[in-house]
Parts: structure tokens; C-alpha cells; sequence
């Protein structure tokens, strides 16, 4: 299938690139061929580095270490500007479009050819037109981009990259805001594309796309590009693998669980984004004391709204939330309300939600329970108070530096979480909803957290862990559900499975494997 | 991307920047001078000379400071809730009216409880012209900015006709109401230094400053020590926190309106029922806009905001001696050095942010990448 003439070029040759973006190394020593005509996928788990490869490819960072060659020639890309000029066109999984502007106005922007744009105009709806007879891309030029399907604002995006001459084309999670019939056309589409000679890499979580799309595809993990496969020589089971990796699982010691009474119970959740799309489709699960229920799944398959919705930060618009037995009546799914009858929220993102970043430690420590008496009866505060309340939560989560009126943002990424957990954990909650615990934190905390969770289930609160690294998942949960697209795809006990049979159930694979 | 700034030490933040900042908008407002045809030295001379040379001119100084304080305060109080409030000037003007009111109707009151009562209306009034567009941006998605500016034509056109239609004296050509009674006014202190036999030249500063200094240390005191001001700082930094804490942004936003166009009231306070004792028209004179700025050199401070509105006390005095010794300075020399002082304070706040960085660690800055 992948018929590359032996002696030409690749488009695009990758060599040893390496970024770090302060302690986090994003890319190490990555290395990527991509053949001209060919449809590459690049698969990897959230946080692999593939958005950051291809952003170092498009000219938004540039690579501290390593060498970019298009086409044979060694080129520097600084912007996407140049980027451009060599011919690579990017579609990003947020559209870069204009809504109220018309197709053709969207294409020209920023390729209006001089200061009047009748002419760029004329020039523009040729070359659209052209594009459509080519490649089968036809799209109004005249519509209002706003007013056109998920499906269509991106084909439009495609026609943008042509229009400026893109040779090869990079699609970031392309099929993430698509239906899956809009996604099949999005196939055909690139199908004809590359049989035009274009080049297409194709970054996806998502293994069935892969095999029913690509040439080739590599796999990344960790910042590694760990292999490079004939797509038509492997299968979803060894990919799945490559992307999860034989990795060295975090042992604590950790005896067996013991659960108690339901401590909260989920049925029929169904919870919608900002935009009105229904990212959870219907969620039950229970949640016993004395147990920690993990849920994997690649970010953005509706854990961080079903966690929201858990603690009453985001609405539900279906099902129930029961804590105890009793359904919480939708006046008491609020933050307050719901840590008032002890639900801890251990926020998945600390800078966006759980931290406010230019306060005092002290301060930070004590948000979500600003209104309790310890911290001063009536109108003021007691300084005091605050301060010892924050330095005896510091010192029992081995908070470094140990000092409450250290601004919150000066801290290392590690002791912020500790600070957030040890907020959360010690004001004794009965149930304990995590998110992310160990998101961007030093090896050192990793393991000091997940003692501080387990120790949690030991004293009989009921914790819900969600993360999206299979380690934590492994190393912490008594149980496990997975979700993908929104919906339970299985419930597996962490020894009667492995990382392989998570992966596929991860990638909506539902019948059980190996 | 751009190079992470090198953390400043706290001194640096709070007095350093501030300084460095009003210094660059005073050597260019020295320049302009300059480019009159006068010597900057001498002007400076003239203007501090008269702001702060005798007893009558600290007077005036300090009169101007307190409404400076008010606005400011008011100013600086949305800024914490992360609110720009341009309104102060209307919601002082309206809280002219409040204190108006109360002082021409509520004369059966005894005593100085008329004076009080005035003061509770002009908060009241100006507090109740902020909630329209705090309650615009909290639920109706209408950004105070633009809502305030609009706020300020309303209270220009509805002041204007009630001075002109239905408040002025009948048979009197300038649009104000009637004198208040005694025991609506705010005492002047040369009148209360004269009971104890202390001589103080007639000026118009009241008690009204003492006002003014005890707002500062409530608004310090509610935003660094209060629940309220805990949740007001939480949403102006970070509305997501904010959310997940369990806080309104909401009703957050409007209760900083309220207390912004409470403070704002004190302005009218000071003028109406410190000095003029009447009503009178475009009393507020664009002191409400001053207030931003103000709030902008003190860095929302309340100790920032009464040293900003000191300073601006004594460019308003002193500016006035220096219009009348130079004649080649106008008065509008001042409204340069406001909008240069809002150039640095506010919209180039971080231009010397670096250089002061790059020179303290006394090391090269990493170039931007």
C-alpha cells in the first residue's frame, strides 16, 4: 500500500527533536519520517507530546535540540508564517475561522493580496473553485462560516491550508467535533487528497481511525517516539500496547479494601458542556466507603464534566446524583452546599480552579471554606487563625517551604497539589472526589499522594480517583470503570486486567481482549 | 511565548514601579513644559510652593485630596473584583442629588442628624446608580465598562434637567437649589479651629477628609480582612476558583458596585455638603475621572490611593497658582499630567517592569523567544 518511490526525499524528516518546557520534558529525542503520499497517523496517549511536535513543526515553539528537513532541505521554522511557506498546512481541533465572516473572507484572511480585496477576492473564489473540482471539496464561498455544519467549518479550514499551497497537511484530533458520518466524509476527503500527492499526518487518540485511515503510523509515549508501524502489518492490540507501554507500575503498599454502605451513587448522569453537547451520556456507578473507584478513559471523554457535575460545579441535565441513599436535590448540588455534607473536590486543573495564584498560601488554603468559624466568628478575619490553620495543613502534607504567607504561585507544581489535597483532605469529607492528583508533580509528591489517597480509603472514605494515567488508575483503584465518548465501556477489578484490555476499552473497543 | 519576568522582591512591586512610573509621566509632562517655553524647574517650584507653601494652600491641597480619596477608593474598590468602574463621576453627581435631597427635606431632623442623614443619602444614591450596571454586567452580560461610560451621559442629562426644570430657586438664573440649613452641612475646619481659638485661613477643607481616611481603612480592612473581601479578591483574580469555592460571581459583582458608588457618594459629601452647600450643576468637575487614575497610581491600595490623591490635591492646587503665575501654563497642563500618569500607571504599567528586574538581578535578561 505505501508505494513511496525509494528515492525521493520524505516530506517531512524529524530528527532528534527535544523541548522541555521548564521541569517538563515534552519531546525527547523524537525522531519521524513521514513519506511523501502517504497518510501517517500519529497516535499517543494525552500528554505524549504529539500536540507539541507537530506545534514545533507549525513554528509555534521552536525545539531546543534537533533538526526539522522538508522535502530533503534542513529548514528553521519560527512562525507559522514560515511554516506556511514550506508548505505545511495545520487544522487545529479548534477551528481558527471567523464565524460572521462569509468561506471566502475566511480563506483570504491573512492572503488578501494587498490593500484592496476585490482582486484577492476574484483570485481566491478561482482557486476555491478549482479546489472543488480537484479534490471533490465543494463548499459555498458566499455561506456564513457560523452558518455551516462542524463538518463543513472544517473542510473550509482544509480549503484555507490549500489555498496558501499546503504539500502536506497536518490534522490535530480531527474527528473530536465530528459526527461519525461527517467523520467518514472527512476520510474520503483525505483519501482523495492524498491520491492528489499530498501528504497528511493525522494526530488521533483513537485506534479505529487509524487502522481505517492511515499508510503508517507511530506511536508516541511520554515524549518518545516509541515505533513506527505498517498500518496494514499491526493491530489494535499491539498499538494499544506501544501506546500504554510495559510501564514499571508505582507499587504502594496497599492491602485489600474494605467497602462499606453506598456512599454515592450515580444514575443515568447525563451532563452537558458550555455548548450545549452532551459530553456525559448517561452515567451510573456506586461508590462504596472504604473503596477507591477509578476512571480512565483519554482526557476529554466527559470524566472532567462528570467530576464537575459530581461536585456541583456544573450543572446535570439528566439522571441522579444520590449521596448516602438520598437523592441530592438539585438546590444542594452547589460547591457549598455539597462540601457542607462532606463531598471534598480535589480539582483536576489547581491554576485554572482549585488554587487563585497571586494569594497568599494561607489564603488558597482555605478557599471553598471561607465561611467557617474557624477563621474568625462575625465580619473580620482572625489573621491568626488562618495562618496557623494553614501551617499545621502544611506541615501534615509536608508542604515546602513550610510558609503560609509565601504567594501560592511560588510554589513548585508538587507542593501546590499538596497544598490543594491537604485543603480538601483535612477537613474530613466522606466522600473524597480526585481529579488528576498527580497532574505535572515530581516523583517525590507522586508517592506521597497516592499514600495520602490510599490512607483516606483505610480510614473508610469513599474516593473517586480520575486520571487519566493508567498507573495512578492501577496503582490506587479497587475498581475500575472506563469511559469513552462520554459512556461506561467497561468495569474491570484492577488484577483481572491489564494495561492492554484499559486501552482498548479506553479506545471504545468494548469486547474484552487478552 | 515570552520569557517568564524574574520575580521582583515585594519592596520593588509595591514602591519601586509605582515611583518609577509616575517619575517617566512627570519628566514628560516636564518636557511638555519645556516645550512651552518655561523652565520645568521653576514650575515645579511655583506648583509645589502653592499646594503646600502656607496653611491656605495646604487647605485647598487637602480638600481636592479628599474627593480624590473617595473616587479613588471607589475605583480601586471594583478593580479588586476585578471590575473597571469609569461610572465614578456619574454616581457622584447622583449622589449630589441624594445628599440634596435629604439636606432641603429632612429638616425636621435635629441637629447634625441632618448632616448624617445627607451623608447616608448620598451613599445610598450613588450606590443604587452603580447597581444598574453592576447588575448589567452580572447577569445580563453587559460590560461595565460601556455601561458606565453611558451611566455617566444619564447622569449628566437627568441632573441637568432636574437643576435647570424642577430643583432651581424659582426667579434665580443659576441652575442650583437653595442653600442647605446649617445643620445640613459638613463643619469646615477653620470654623472648628476658631471655637478653640486656633487661627486657620478660610478654605473649604472639611471633615469630610476625616471621612475620607476612616473609608480607607474600612475599604483596607474589608478587603484584606472580611469574608466579603476574601470573595471579592477571589473573583477578581480568579473567577473559576471563585466558582469551584462555592462564591458568586455574580452577586460578588454586585455588591462591589454597590460599595463603589457608596464611595463614590462621598465625593459629593465633601463638595456639596462640605463646601458649595447647594446643588449646583457639573459639580463633580471630571473628579471622578481622576479617581481612576488615582487608583491606578496607588495600585488599589487604600495607603496608594490617599498618597495618589495627595499628590493630585497639589497638582490641582498648585496647578491653579501656576496658571495664574505663567500665564503660558493653562490649567490643562494638569489634565496632561493626569493622562500621562494614567499612560504609565495603568496601560504601560509593565514597561519598566523588566528593566527594573533585569537591573535588580544584575544579570542579563533572557532575550524573548
Amino acid at each position: 500500500m505505501t508505494s513511496t518511490a525509494g528515492m525521493a526525499p520524505p516530506a517531512i524528516a524529524l530528527i532528534g527533536i527535544d523541548k522541555s518546557f521548564g521541569p517538563v520534558h515534552a519531546n525527547r529525542n523524537v525522531n519521524l519520517v513521514v513519506e511523501r503520499g502517504v497518510i501517517h497517523g500519529i497516535v499517543g496517549e494525552n500528554g505524549a507530546g504529539k500536540s507539541t511536535l507537530m506545534s514545533i513543526l507549525y513554528g509555534f515553539y521552536e525545539a531546543d535540540a534537533g533538526e526539522i528537513r522538508v522535502d530533503g532541505e534542513t529548514v528553521r521554522i519560527r512562525s507559522s508564517r514560515e511554516a506556511i511557506r514550506h508548505g505545511i498546512g495545520m487544522v487545529f481541533q479548534h477551528f481558527m475561522l471567523v464565524p460572521p465572516l462569509t468561506v471566502l473572507e475566511n480563506v483570504m484572511l491573512g492572503a488578501e493580496g494587498g490593500a484592496l480585496l476585490a482582486r484577492g477576492a476574484r483570485a481566491i473564489r478561482r482557486r476555491l473553485a478549482e479546489l472543488g473540482r480537484e479534490y471533490g471539496l465543494e463548499v459555498d464561498p458566499d455561506a456564513i462560516v457560523g452558518e455551516l455544519s462542524v463538518g463543513l467549518q472544517q473542510r473550509v479550514e482544509i480549503l484555507k491550508a490549500l489555498v496558501r499551497g499546503a504539500e502536506i497537511l497536518v490534522l490535530d484530533e480531527p474527528t473530536a467535533v465530528l459526527t461519525p458520518a461527517e467523520a467518514d466524509q472527512l476520510f474520503e476527503m483525505l483519501r482523495v487528497l492524498k491520491s492528489q500527492d499530498k501528504t497528511i499526518v493525522f494526530i488521533t487518540h483513537k485506534l479505529r481511525e487509524i487502522m481505517a485511515l492511515t499508510d503508517r503510523v507511530s506511536v508516541m509515549r511520554r515524549g518518545e517516539m516509541v515505533a513506527t508501524y505498517e498500518t496494514s502489518a499491526t493491530s489494535p492490540p499491539e498499538l494499544a500496547d506501544a501506546m500504554v507501554g510495559r510501564k514499571v507500575i508505582l507499587k504502594i503498599d496497599k492491602g485489600p479494601a474494605h467497602p462499606g454502605r453506598v456512599a454515592l451513587e450515580a444514575r443515568d448522569l447525563v451532563v452537558r458542556d458550555d455548548r450545549g453537547v452532551a459530553r456525559v451520556g448517561g452515567v451510573s456507578f456506586t461508590l462504596r466507603e472504604g473503596e477507591i473507584l477509578g476512571i480512565a478513559g483519554v482526557a476529554g471523554n466527559g470524566q472532567s464534566e462528570l467530576l464537575e457535575a459530581l461536585a456541583g460545579i456544573r450543572a446535570s441535565s439528566g439522571g441522579e446524583i444520590l449521596i448516602n441513599g438520598r437523592p441530592l436535590a438539585l438546590a444542594q448540588r452547589n460547591p457549598h452546599d455539597e462540601r457542607r455534607i462532606g463531598v471534598g473536590h480535589v480539582p483536576e486543573d489547581r491554576h485554572r480552579a482549585g488554587l487563585v495564584m497571586p494569594f497568599e498560601a494561607c489564603e488558597s488554603a482555605m478557599l471553598g471554606f471561607q465561611h467557617e468559624r474557624t477563621y474568625g466568628r462575625g465580619w473580620l478575619y482572625d489573621r491568626k487563625a488562618i495562618i496557623a490553620d494553614a501551617d499545621k495543613k502544611m506541615g501534615a502534607f509536608d508542604v515546602r517551604p513550610r510558609a503560609p504567607l509565601l504567594k501560592t504561585a511560588n510554589f513548585s507544581g508538587g507542593n501546590q497539589q499538596k497544598l490543594v489535597l491537604a485543603r480538601e483532605i483535612e477537613r474530613n469529607p466522606k466522600i473524597l472526589l480526585v481529579g488528576q492528583p498527580t497532574r505535572g508533580v515530581d516523583i517525590g509528591a507522586i508517592e506521597f499522594i497516592h499514600k495520602r489517597i490510599v490512607a483516606q480509603r483505610d480510614a473508610g472514605k469513599a474516593v473517586l480517583l480520575v486520571s487519566v494515567e493508567l498507573d495512578e488508575i492501577f496503582a490506587l483503584s479497587d475498581r475500575i470503570i472506563v469511559l469513552c465518548g462520554g459512556r461506561v465501556t467497561g468495569e474491570r477489578k484492577p488484577d483481572e486486567t491489564n494495561a492492554r484490555d484499559l486501552g482498548l476499552l479506553m479506545a471504545g473497543v468494548s469486547e474484552r481482549a487478552a | 511565548m515570552s520569557a517568564p519576568l524574574a520575580p521582583l522582591p515585594q519592596w520593588a512591586d509595591v514602591a519601586l514601579i509605582p515611583l518609577v512610573n509616575v517619575a517617566a509621566a512627570f519628566i514628560i509632562s516636564g518636557l511638555v513644559v519645556l516645550a512651552i517655553g518655561e523652565n520645568p524647574l521653576e514650575a515645579v517650584q511655583i506648583l509645589i510652593g502653592g499646594a503646600l507653601g502656607d496653611l491656605e494652600g495646604v487647605g485647598f491641597t487637602l480638600y481636592y485630596a479628599t474627593s480624590f480619596i473617595f473616587t479613588g477608593l471607589a475605583v480601586a474598590l471594583c478593580f479588586h473584583a476585578g471590575l473597571f468602574n469609569i461610572g465614578v463621576e456619574g454616581q457622584a453627581y447622583i449622589a449630589g442629588l441624594g445628599a440634596a435631597l435629604a439636606a432641603l427635606h429632612l429638616g425636621f431632623l435635629p441637629g447634625y442628624a441632618l448632616a448624617v442623614a445627607a451623608i447616608i443619602a448620598a451613599a445610598l444614591f450613588g450606590a443604587a446608580f452603580a447597581a444598574i450596571p453592576g447588575y448589567l454586567q452580572a447577569y445580563r452580560d453587559s460590560h461595565i465598562v460601556i455601561t458606565t461610560i453611558m451611566f455617566n451621559y444619564i447622569a449628566s442629562a437627568v441632573m441637568g434637567y432636574l437643576l435647570v426644570d424642577v430643583l432651581r430657586v424659582p426667579g434665580q438664573m443659576n441652575a442650583e437649589t437653595e442653600a442647605f440649613p446649617e445643620t445640613g452641612r459638613v463643619p469646615q475646619f477653620h470654623e472648628i479651629l476658631s471655637h478653640f481659638g486656633v487661627h486657620w485661613p478660610v478654605t473649604p477643607f472639611n471633615l469630610s477628609f476625616l471621612l475620607a481616611l476612616a473609608a480607607a481603612f474600612v475599604v483596607w480592612l474589608l478587603i484584606w480582612r472580611t469574608r466579603l473581601g476574601y470573595e471579592i479578591r477571589t473573583v477578581g483574580a480568579n473567577p473559576t476558583a471563585a466558582v469551584y469555592g462555592g462564591i458568586s460571581p455574580a452577586r460578588v459583582t454586585i455588591v462591589a458596585t454597590l460599595l463603589s458608588g457608596a464611595l463614590a457618594g462621598g465625593m459629593a459629601v465633601n463638595v456639596i455638603l462640605g463646601e458649595e452647600h447647594r446643588l449646583i450643576l457639573e459639580y463633580t468637575a471630571g473628579f471622578g475621572f481622576v479617581g481612576i487614575a488615582v487608583a491606578l497610581m496607588g495600585r488599589a491600595h487604600p495607603v496608594g490611593v490617599i498618597l495618589a490623591a495627595i499628590l493630585f490635591g497639589m497638582l490641582y492646587q498648585g496647578g491653579a497658582e501656576l496658571a495664574f503665575d505663567k500665564p503660558k501654563i493653562s490649567r490643562d497642563m494638569i489634565v496632561v499630567i493626569q493622562g500621562l500618569v494614567v499612560l504609565f500607571a495603568g496601560a504601560l504599567e509593565h514597561m519598566f517592569r523588566r528593566p527594573v528586574a533585569t537591573l535588580l538581578a544584575r544579570r542579563t535578561a533572557q532575550p524573548p523567544i
